[in-house]
């Protein structure tokens, strides 16, 4: 097994970085990891809450040259950090934030002393050290883990730029609004970064008004990494939004329109990403040219009776596509929506079943459905749930799901009824809750 | 007890922003019911950070007011309706 160099076409004096508008260099960047590599408690594994970008990126480093495992939960509920503390014992968490948590010990990032210790090479580290572990929700309410080795992921940054041609857009400054602890973030955001020579924005502005004075302040080339919802507010509330090199969206479907609007908006050509936790990026488009997805270099699919598998590249594991894809020769596919139980809220997934386990574990709750309906371009939907719950009041139910669950899977509403219409078999037909959403809406209108 | 009350009730302007909220989210509740000092994030009104953009969207709209989180006072801005209306009031160009 080989070594992969942490940054690739290493260049100590090159920006890596711009914080407040300032440009970091790669050399103080590694001078960073490497002094917070010596200060970070002595644990397997650590989860990085960090909010800010470099410092997150820092720490992904640190924890690398320790040998430790960076856990990257999709949210950070109570239950979901308690379940990362008895999975995986002694884990702590890294954070640069007021809001931390009370679930794991808490290891506060510290203030840098500024002292940047020169750097002639960068870091070589094993690729078949696990790097991070990110993690799909189980049905039964237990977080799936899939390990990320540091070849997966430094291949991952390395395909994503290939496919992109980002070497045609040399030392690029890309601004992300997305959290970096999801996989898209991870690798548009750090991994290309570290991997394909480009700049990081340290922050994650979040108003609208807000990520466009960053992108204005940001040199040119310059690139946005971004979702839909994001790009419906930036182009609803910006009249004139700042020009750009190239616009990244993932997470969503993206209808034409608002494509082209980007395009026309920001004057760059806009690129989707498609992907998954456990696969991380698979291909790309744009949908300006075309509606079929290329897949990354070297991935590959298959189908058999479970549905579509990806395998090869950086991926190191076969997975099974939660979505139904239409091959259409020469590796290249059309994506036909997600398939039945599996649900998408911008851009956080999870399943119906995973869902419904929680509902129905709350004590009083006898009965109880969640109910997705179809997702709109660039607005958010939010699930119903149906609930059989006598004499428990509307409140109870949603704290002790707002303890469980992503509040972006909160339902909206919360219906109370008598009885679900479950068949026979027990089973709740798709037609018969979408006779009870339609009779909610009756009453509603 | 009879302060705590009227504390709660909504002023016109209030009743305004809370029916653009209502609006915006598409939510069930009706404007006249939202509590002006509950927290408008998690418990209380529940809003995420998504619908905390769509609020941004249809204020800065209405209003004409940009709201941004390099603003010290952001999360003072978020607090309550009643604070997010008087940091409008204040700023308003509409």
């Amino acid at each position: 097994m080989a070594d992969i160099p942490l940054i690739r076409d290493f260049d100590a004096g090159a920006v890596f970085a711009f914080r407040d508008r300032r440009p970091i260099r790669v050399e103080e960047f590694l001078a960073e990891a490497r002094w917070l590599a010596g200060l970070i408690p002595d644990r397997q594994y650590v989860v990085n809450l960090c909010s800010d970008r470099y410092r997150f990126a820092a720490g992904l480093v640190a924890a690398l040259l320790r040998r430790q495992v960076s856990l990257l939960p999709p949210n950070s509920t109570d239950d979901f950090l308690n379940r990362l503390s008895l999975d995986y014992p002694g884990a702590y968490c890294l954070g640069d934030g007021a809001a931390q948590t009370s679930q794991l010990e808490t290891f506060r990032y510290p203030q840098p002393t500024g002292e940047a210790a020169s750097t002639a090479s960068p870091p070589h580290i094993p690729e078949e050290q696990v790097a991070a572990i990110s993690f799909t929700s189980g049905s039964t309410g237990r977080p799936r883990p899939h390990p990320k080795s540091w070849g997966a992921l430094a291949r991952s940054g390395q395909a994503g730029c290939e496919r992109l041609c980002l070497g045609a857009y040399r030392n690029m400054s890309v601004l992300g609004t997305i959290p970096h602890q999801h996989m898209y973030g991870l690798e548009a955001t750090i991994l290309m970064v570290m991997q394909g020579g480009l700049r990081m924005h340290c922050g994650r502005p979040f108003f609208s008004a807000d990520i466009c004075s960053e992108l204005e302040a940001l040199p040119r080339p310059r690139g946005l990494v971004t979702t839909p919802v994001h790009l419906r507010m930036l182009l609803a509330e910006a009249n004139d939004p700042p020009k750009a090199d190239f616009l990244l969206c993932a997470t969503a479907p993206l209808s034409p329109q608002l494509a082209a609007e980007a395009e026309t908006g920001f004057g760059a050509p806009l690129y989707e990403i498609y992907g998954c936790t456990e696969a991380g990026q698979v291909a790309t488009r744009r949908p300006a040219e075309s509606h079929q997805w290329r897949p990354l270099p070297g991935v590959a699919f298959f189908e058999n009776e479970e549905g579509t598998w990806v395998k090869g590249g950086h991926i190191e594991k076969e997975v099974l596509l939660g979505d139904v894809i239409e091959l259409c020769g020469r590796n290249e596919f059309l994506l036909h929506g997600r398939t039945a139980d599996l649900i998408n809220i911008a851009g956080k997934r999870t399943s119906l079943a995973h869902l419904n386990f929680h509902l129905n574990s709350i004590e009083g709750v006898r009965d109880g459905t969640f109910v997705m309906p179809e997702e709109d371009d660039g607005t958010v939907t939010r699930l119903t749930a149906f609930v059989v719950a006598p004499g428990v009041a509307s409140e109870t139910i949603m704290t002790a799901l707002r303890q469980r669950i992503d509040a972006a899977f909160l339902p909206r509403p919360l219906c109370f009824v008598e009885s679900l219409p479950r068949n026979e078999t027990g089973k709740l037909p798709r037609m018969a809750l979408d006779d009870l959403v339609a009779r909610l809406a009756a009453k509603a209108g | 007890m009879k302060e705590i009350l009227s504390n709660k009730a909504l002023t016109a302007e209030e009743l305004k922003l809370a029916q653009l909220i209502v609006s915006a989210l598409n939510l069930e509740t009706q404007a006249a019911e939202i509590d002006p000092t509950a927290p408008l994030y998690g418990e209380g009104m529940g809003l995420d950070s998504i619908d905390i953009l769509e609020v941004a969207l249809a204020v800065s709209k209405a209003y004409g007011v940009k709201l941004r989180s390099d603003d010290d006072l952001n999360r003072k801005i978020f607090n309550s309706l009643r604070s997010l209306n008087e940091h409008i009031q204040q700023h308003r160009a509409k």
